[in-house]
């Protein structure tokens, strides 16, 4: 048994695979700890807030200030607020002014600002160019202008009377400490549809999704198993049936009962476990049908008949005489359905089948978030891209550790 | 040795009392059109402490019979009497009675060992099949290397190993040591030397020999090689087709074949003291 | 003399195994087989004689490997060629091979005639089908297999018959050695013979010139091949005819198991058998000294630690023991 487990570990597959697993396993247990909290809690009122370190705008100005006189802070400012569509638009100005806009680079803002600042006429209306876009030129230029100008903002209040009175005056040169800032928040993977913070609810969803696929893996295992030692030990008419069975279920399409079954179950009774062990009782097919054969080849054998002879009993042969020759097959075959099962999860709860979407997050939901919200067409990739990579992750690491233990075991595939 | 002769030669088994023997048993694989025809109505009567031998090529039938004699096929016609009395193996617990009294060895011996279970393991269950479950630690270490020191193994150095790390040879004699601590009243081997080299197999079949006459159990060898059985055996019955076309003392069958089936195996096995004669046979009329 | 048609010198080879150990599986083998003549190798299984066979062909493979020595085919040296040039130019022409499971190796989608042509062609691609054919149903008859054979697919066949037509097959093109190892093993008596007739009557048409032939089986070989040898851990032990080997063995292996044949004669029941106690040394670290000393019932302590060269003796025959001739028929006696 040991020698056994040394050798699975001296396969290269397994062990990137089994570190990739551990990996994942270990995050879904240690980040909980030290971000606690609910992961479905609403943090943010609007949809999609981008990744990044928010700093309470409120706090900032309550603040104490420090005076720094940074020389490219308005450069910085200006580079910040200058969109890219904004720098196309100006380039296309220069050449609607006739300006040779050879070797300027539109990412270098001083050039740009400097030529802009230098060519732009608010009176001149190039031929053909709508009013809108004139209108747009004008906006931008006074934009550019203010950000120059380096005017204070001020903070007023309303006095007893009812009048504006200033409180406080911000200059630009006035920076806050973000540790004296009360309010400081970092969503390293932003906020989904419902404004909640996709790394927490990505961790929690991790954890849920491996444990509906163990859950679908176990139940898989356990019927498929039985079913195979039966039908594969006992043989004839029990045979016959069991395969009968096995053979209906293996005919219709898996996925097709899923989607079926579940939606008979009705939005309510879906938890988690239950789409587990829906998965798991549509999916123990391929297990039965493997393990049977394999147990009719061991059945003849000699040690099985020997053990007969010494009158063990069938529970204790099949236990001690079976079992630990098709152990690692069926090792196998379970990694296999976790698997699978995770995938099965994702497939449902994308159809919106999947579990009840109030309690917990799976990592299909998250993907039916996503796409019911269009995060796919707005660009808000945080919302779903770290999901398809923590699946792929999930399914690339067991199929990892499955094809290395194929190696060890399977004596065909050993060079 | 030369008590070994004298054993396989003068005794007439015919008077001794019956041990296992067979009325019209027939094993009939398949249904209607696939219907085959492996073991074809046979008797037979094996008496205590003979040693008898099956020959028969491939196909004859032979391990068709050597399961149903072991229980673990049923026949579907005939009856098999085990000690002069219908046997009866209809349940699970009658089966456990019948396997205290037969016993095998098979042809292969590495598939013959659960190899996730050590050689200890083996010998131990024997014991306590045998009722010895409430023995001492050291009674039934004594027992096991008794057993060991039978086949001419060290029992110290089987301790903590499986199977799989002994040869073939080994291997096949551990099986020998298993039936010596089992003591059945019968021995069913299946082809065991098959698979064993030239120089391990006359050494088990000495241990088959000196098993027989320390225990008095019948042997049934189930074998293809007609010179081996020869060697070995005080009977002999030859097996074609699923039917026994010829029996009787070894001397007789081999020295004096009856059968033209048994004629022919016996020509056709290559001879060292007389002309192998080549012309028998016809190539273009074979099939 | 006759000419000799497949020569042997001190060839080594190796295999290497997964964890990059080298097993000398033949160490140091040589013989000559001269035109007309039929040799046999007998031995254990592990000891070598199988990679002998694939060795002589020039199969170097991984895990097989070539160490060194020499290979001649009827005065041409073949070793250390390229493995696929090899098996272009020499197998089928100058060397026909059979395995044991021979049979098995006929593809059964396919008609025997095309198996006929692949091996024609392989050595001739422009030959015309029509002369293959009749090329092929002249020796199919000759060699008593029935002409329709050639139209068979290989499942119609019994065991026996695929035997033969492979070995039909391989030898169409009358090679110079054919290695035959454990053609019959697999097959019932009968067949068995079939066979061994078959292969005799290869050599009396002189469609082979000289065979090589493997097994186990003692009786086998002395009825089969002129001479005998006797191979163990991977060197021959002792060599001479058939008639010598069997009936007067020198080397405490051959001795023991030659004394182990079982054969259904009169006399033969009830004889001592010749046992060899123990099991073949580890060849990833063979013994310094002689390689059955371990096991042999006459071994001295210089046995073990004495390097011992193939000694010369009688008419062309040979042994490797530390003990003389005299002493050893001595010792034979007092039994």
């Amino acid at each position: 048994m040991l020698n056994t487990i040394k050798q699975v570990f001296h396969s290269p597959k397994f062990v990137v695979g089994f570190a990739i697993f551990v990996a994942i396993l270990l995050t879904m247990i240690i980040y909980p700890l030290f971000c606690p909290g609910n992961p479905l809690e609403q943090i943010g009122v609007g949809t999609f807030a981008a990744p990044g370190t928010y700093v309470s705008l409120y706090d900032a100005t309550k603040s104490p200030t420090e005076t720094l006189r940074l020389p490219d802070a308005a450069d910085n400012r200006i580079e910040a607020s200058l969109s890219k569509e904004d720098r196309v638009e100006m380039v296309e100005w220069f050449g609607a002014m006739g300006i040779s806009v050879e070797g300027l680079d539109i990412e270098d803002t001083d050039a740009m600002v400097d030529l802009w600042n230098a060519n732009y006429d608010p009176s001149v209306r190039p031929a053909g160019m709508t009013s809108a876009k004139i209108n747009y030129y004008k906006r931008l230029d006074n934009s550019i202008k203010e950000l120059n100008a380096s005017d204070t903002v001020i903070i007023a209040d309303y006095d007893e009377e009812g009048n504006l009175v200033t409180t406080k005056t911000i200059a630009d040169t006035d920076y806050v400490n973000t540790k004296e800032i009360a309010n400081v928040k970092t969503l390293p993977l932003g906020t989904d549809n419902f404004g909640r913070d996709v790394l927490k609810e990505l961790v929690s969803a991790t954890g849920t999704s491996i444990k509906i696929g163990l859950i679908a893996g176990i139940v898989a295992t356990v019927i498929g198993l039985t079913l195979g030692l039966l039908a594969g030990y006992l043989g004839g008419i029990t045979d016959d049936i069991i395969m009968f069975v096995t053979n209906i279920f293996t005919v219709i399409p898996s996925f097709v009962l899923l989607i079926l079954i579940t939606y008979s179950l009705g939005q309510e009774q879906r938890g988690a476990a239950v789409v587990a062990i829906v998965i798991g009782f549509t999916s123990w097919t391929w297990t039965a049908r493997s393990v049977r054969s394999q147990v009719i080849s061991l059945r003849n054998r000699d040690h099985v008949n020997l053990s007969k002879l010494s009158g063990h009993s069938l529970v204790r042969i099949v236990l001690l005489d079976i079992l630990p020759y098709i152990a690692s097959y069926v090792v196998m075959a379970f990694i296999l359905q976790v698997s699978s099962g995770i995938l099965a999860e994702a497939q449902l709860s994308l159809l919106g089948l999947g579990p009840k979407t109030t309690q917990v997050p799976t990592l299909g939901l998250m993907m039916n978030w996503a796409m019911l919200y269009s995060a796919h067409t707005n660009g808000s990739w945080w919302a779903y891209f770290p999901v398809i990579l923590v699946i792929t992750l999930i399914s690339f690491s067991l199929n990892l550790m499955n094809t290395g233990l194929d190696q060890v075991f399977n004596p065909t595939l050993r060079d | 040795m030369s008590e070994n002769e004298n054993t396989r030669k003068n005794i007439d088994f015919a008077e001794k009392p019956l041990c296992l023997s067979g009325r019209g048993v027939t094993k009939v694989f398949g249904l209607g059109d696939k219907k085959t025809v492996a073991v074809d109505h046979v008797d037979f009567d094996f008496h205590e402490g003979e040693f008898v031998s099956i020959v028969g090529e491939s196909g004859s039938g032979k391990t068709t019979l050597s399961k149903m004699l072991l229980g673990l096929l049923n026949q579907s016609e005939g009856q098999i009497l085990f000690q002069g009395k219908p046997r009866d193996i209809s349940s699970g617990h009658k089966k456990k009675e019948y396997w205290k009294g037969i016993q095998a060895i098979f042809q292969d011996p590495f598939s013959s060992f659960n190899t996730f279970q050590k050689v200890d393991a083996v010998l131990l269950d024997c014991i306590n099949m045998r009722g010895g479950k409430g023995l001492s630690k050291q009674e039934k270490f004594d027992m096991m290397t008794e057993a060991c020191n039978f086949v001419n193994l060290k029992f110290a150095e089987l301790t903590n190993k499986y199977p799989f790390e002994l040869s073939g040879g080994q291997m096949q004699r551990l099986m020998i040591a298993r039936i010596f601590l089992l003591k059945p009243k019968i021995l069913l081997a299946d082809e065991p030397t098959s698979m064993v080299d030239a120089c391990s197999r006359a050494t088990i079949l000495d241990m088959l020999l000196n098993l027989r006459d320390e225990t008095g159990m019948t042997v049934i060898f189930i074998t293809h090689d007609i010179g081996l059985a020869y060697y070995i055996s005080d009977t002999i019955y030859i097996m074609e087709h699923g039917k026994f076309v010829e029996y009787g003392k070894a001397d007789e069958v081999i020295l004096e074949p009856k059968a033209p089936y048994t004629k022919r195996l016996i020509s056709d096995v290559p001879k060292i003291h007389e002309e192998w004669d080549l012309s028998t046979v016809d190539l273009l009329n074979s099939n | 003399m006759g000419k000799p048609m497949l020569e042997v010198r001190n060839l080594k080879t190796k295999y290497v195994t997964r964890f990059h150990e080298d097993v000398y599986a033949v160490d140091g083998v040589s013989f000559t087989i001269e035109e007309g003549k039929s040799l046999g190798i007998a031995g254990e299984s592990g000891c070598g004689k199988s990679t002998l066979a694939l060795s002589m062909m020039g199969y170097y493979f991984p895990p097989l490997h070539y160490m060194s020595g020499d290979i001649i085919i009827d005065g041409k040296n073949i070793s250390g060629m390229d493995p696929d040039t090899v098996r272009k130019t020499i197998l089928g022409s100058e060397i026909a091979y059979i395995p044991q499971a021979a049979m098995n190796a006929l593809n059964p989608t396919q008609k025997i005639i095309k198996f006929v042509t692949d091996v024609m062609r392989a050595h001739d691609p422009k030959k015309d089908k029509n002369e293959i054919r009749e090329m092929a149903e002249a020796r199919f008859s000759e060699l008593g297999l029935p002409k329709e054979t050639l139209q068979k697919h290989a499942v119609e066949l019994s065991g026996g018959m695929k035997q033969r037509t492979v070995i039909a097959v391989s030898t169409i093109l009358n090679p110079k050695v054919l290695i035959a190892d454990e053609p019959s093993s697999a097959l019932d008596v009968t067949s068995q013979k079939m066979v061994i007739k078959m292969m005799r009557e290869l050599m009396e048409k002189g469609y082979i010139k000289s065979m090589l032939f493997i097994t186990h089986e003692l009786p086998l070989l002395y009825n089969v091949t002129d001479d005998i040898m006797v191979m163990y851990a991977g060197q021959i032990v002792e060599k001479g005819t058939a008639k010598e080997m069997v009936f007067d063995p020198v080397h405490p292996y051959s001795h023991g198991l030659m004394g182990s044949i079982l054969v259904p004669e009169e006399g033969t029941r009830g004889q001592k058998l010749g046992a060899i106690p123990g099991a073949p040394p580890n060849l990833k670290k063979p013994p310094d000294g002689c390689r059955f000393a371990e096991r042999c019932k006459y071994a001295c302590a210089d046995c073990r630690y004495t390097s011992i060269p193939e000694k010369p003796f009688g008419e062309g025959r040979m042994y490797r023991c530390l003990k003389s001739v005299e002493e050893l028929k001595e010792v034979y006696e007092n039994e």
